[in-house]
């Protein structure tokens, strides 16, 4: 009878150990998954050049550089544009501000937007689907007005989904920045003129 | 074309270094591509009139709070696959069965220009597209998967992409956005904007024909709780148009607005309504008097303001703000 139920108990204390070890292991897997594929964002996101537009710019001591205390918090809300540039002469097509966020061309000026996760002014009610969709269809949100130059979701529709959801991760894990971004103006139009 | 995986075919999952003889792996890889072409869907048919537009079981149907598409006429139908029906339990969130297609064709005053295509496949997932009706009105054939930006000859009529399609239609719990409880509700809005007065099936008809079943019983007849009758049709007419983005579904568009209207009698649901408008404040009204592509609302589909809509819209604001004890929260 003893034998019998060490035949029986130890298969099953080794079962339940083994539970327990699978069940302990089983965040630490999720939580180097997670680390894992936040660093594939960030690696993605700091060589496909987001922080070129959608971080602002400023004057540092080797010249202009993106200003990373307002890491991708998209076109500053205190710098105010009312009306596209005037491009004077000679073959141009567009003009930049000096933030390097906003951006004046046939299509009027375009801001770039806040990609943190700040829940009023930015990334923050965002889930990944609507990220994946804004990305795949050009569309705000994915479902709102056309994505404007110089943003090139044309290429980035390209990443795959891996690739999109690693980088929205890695969004949703840098330090929120609340900064309202305005709408973006149409051709020739002032700010007035287009708030209606 | 639809694609699902073969797990469920092939029962146990291939691997590699697998022992088993290459006529087994012949075997097995055959069953797979049998296997790929039941699962997947057919293509799309090229032409309209061989997607089952015509049968005489599609049944012609109106929503009462139609969307705004510039002042096109429209007709729809929907076809059921012999013996099945509606599951209509959650009454907000009604389940076609696989095989269910909608059409819903668009008419200019010379003829019809489009006809807009959604069918439900075996493995649950949906599928959208659109046809263009040639100048005759005799034929219409499949458009491309990216839409057209502009028909020749039709004043600049656009065709939506497929993207386009799924970007209103999936951002509800249910793709099918017409037909539903308070759409089809034999209590119907007579101020409502642009409905179609003539006969169609109704709510009572389709349950008493079997189509829908599991129908909650206090959704048999839905109406929405308003204060006026001015008020309900503005809140019918922003449900039927901006409902399906704006509402408090997993899929919703992130914005604080919620505009769609539910069946389920929650007695605060109005109130929230109201409420997510009064915190947009006079964005709300800026956006639907605008056709400026980067500001319009909706997003899609209309190039013309709906002056009809937004006087209803004005006139019940300015009903709601002489009582403003209403917009308290």
């Amino acid at each position: 009878m003893n034998r019998l139920k060490q035949t029986c108990v130890w298969p099953v204390t080794g079962m339940i150990l083994l539970g327990a070890v699978t069940f302990a292991t089983e965040p630490v897997r999720a939580a180097d998954n997670d680390a894992s594929k936040v660093a594939r964002g960030k690696y993605l996101v700091t060589t496909s050049a987001c922080n070129d537009c959608h971080t602002p710019w400023h004057l540092g001591p080797s010249g202009p550089e993106p200003d990373m205390s307002r890491q991708l918090s998209g076109h500053p809300e205190s710098l105010v544009i009312k009306q596209p540039a005037t491009l004077t002469s000679g073959p141009w097509t567009l003009a930049a501000a000096p933030t390097n966020t906003a951006w004046s061309g046939a299509w009027g000026v375009s801001f770039t937007a806040n990609l943190t996760p700040d829940p009023e002014t930015g990334l923050g009610k965002w889930t990944q689907a609507t990220f994946m969709q804004a990305i795949r269809t050009g569309r705000h949100m994915g479902r709102g007005r056309q994505i404007l130059p110089p943003m090139p979701f044309a290429m980035y529709r390209n990443f795959t989904d891996e690739d999109l959801g690693a980088i929205f991760a890695y969004l949703r894990s840098i330090p929120p920045i609340k900064n309202r971004v305005p709408e973006p103006l149409p051709p020739g139009a002032t700010a007035a003129v287009a708030e209606k | 074309m639809q694609r699902v995986g073969l797990g469920p075919c092939l029962g146990p999952s291939i691997t590699h270094g697998s022992s088993m003889s290459s006529p087994a792996l012949y075997l097995i890889a055959a069953a797979a591509l049998a296997c790929s072409a039941w699962v997947h869907a057919e293509p799309l048919p090229v032409h309209l009139h061989d997607t089952g537009l015509g049968e005489a079981r599609n049944l012609a149907f109106s929503p009462q709070y139609p969307l705004w598409s510039d002042g096109a006429h429209k007709r729809r139908w929907i076809y059921l696959p012999p013996g099945t029906a509606i599951d209509a339990s959650r009454a907000d969130a009604w389940q076609f069965p696989p095989g269910t297609r909608l059409w819903k064709e668009f008419s200019l005053d010379d003829g019809p220009v489009e006809t807009r295509f959604i069918e439900r496949l075996t493995d649950g997932t949906w599928r959208y597209a659109a046809y263009v009706w040639n100048e005759e009105g005799t034929d219409a054939t499949l458009a491309p998967t990216d839409g057209i930006a502009a028909l020749a000859n039709r004043d600049g009529y656009s065709i939506p992409s497929e993207s386009d399609c799924r970007a209103c239609h999936e951002s509800t719990a249910v793709p099918v956005l017409g037909f539903s409880a308070l759409q089809l509700s034999s209590d119907r809005d007579p101020l409502a904007p642009h409905a179609d007065s003539g006969t169609h099936i109704d709510l009572d008809e389709l349950v008493a024909r079997g189509l829908i079943r599991n129908l909650p019983l206090n959704a048999t007849r839905p109406r929405i709780d308003a204060s006026s009758p001015i008020e309900r049709a503005a809140l019918g007419y922003l449900h039927g148009n901006c409902g399906h983005c704006h509402n408090d579904t997993e899929t919703r568009v992130p914005v604080d607005l919620m505009l769609a209207q539910s069946v389920a009698r929650d007695p605060t649901h109005s109130h929230r309504v109201l409420h997510s408008l009064i915190a947009v404040g006079d964005r709300f009204l800026a956006r639907v008097s605008s056709r400026n592509p980067q500001r319009q609302m909706p997003p899609l589909g209309t190039r013309l303001i709906d002056t009809e809509a937004l006087a209803l819209l004005e006139r019940w604001i300015s009903e709601k703000s002489s009582k403003a004890e209403e917009l308290q929260p």
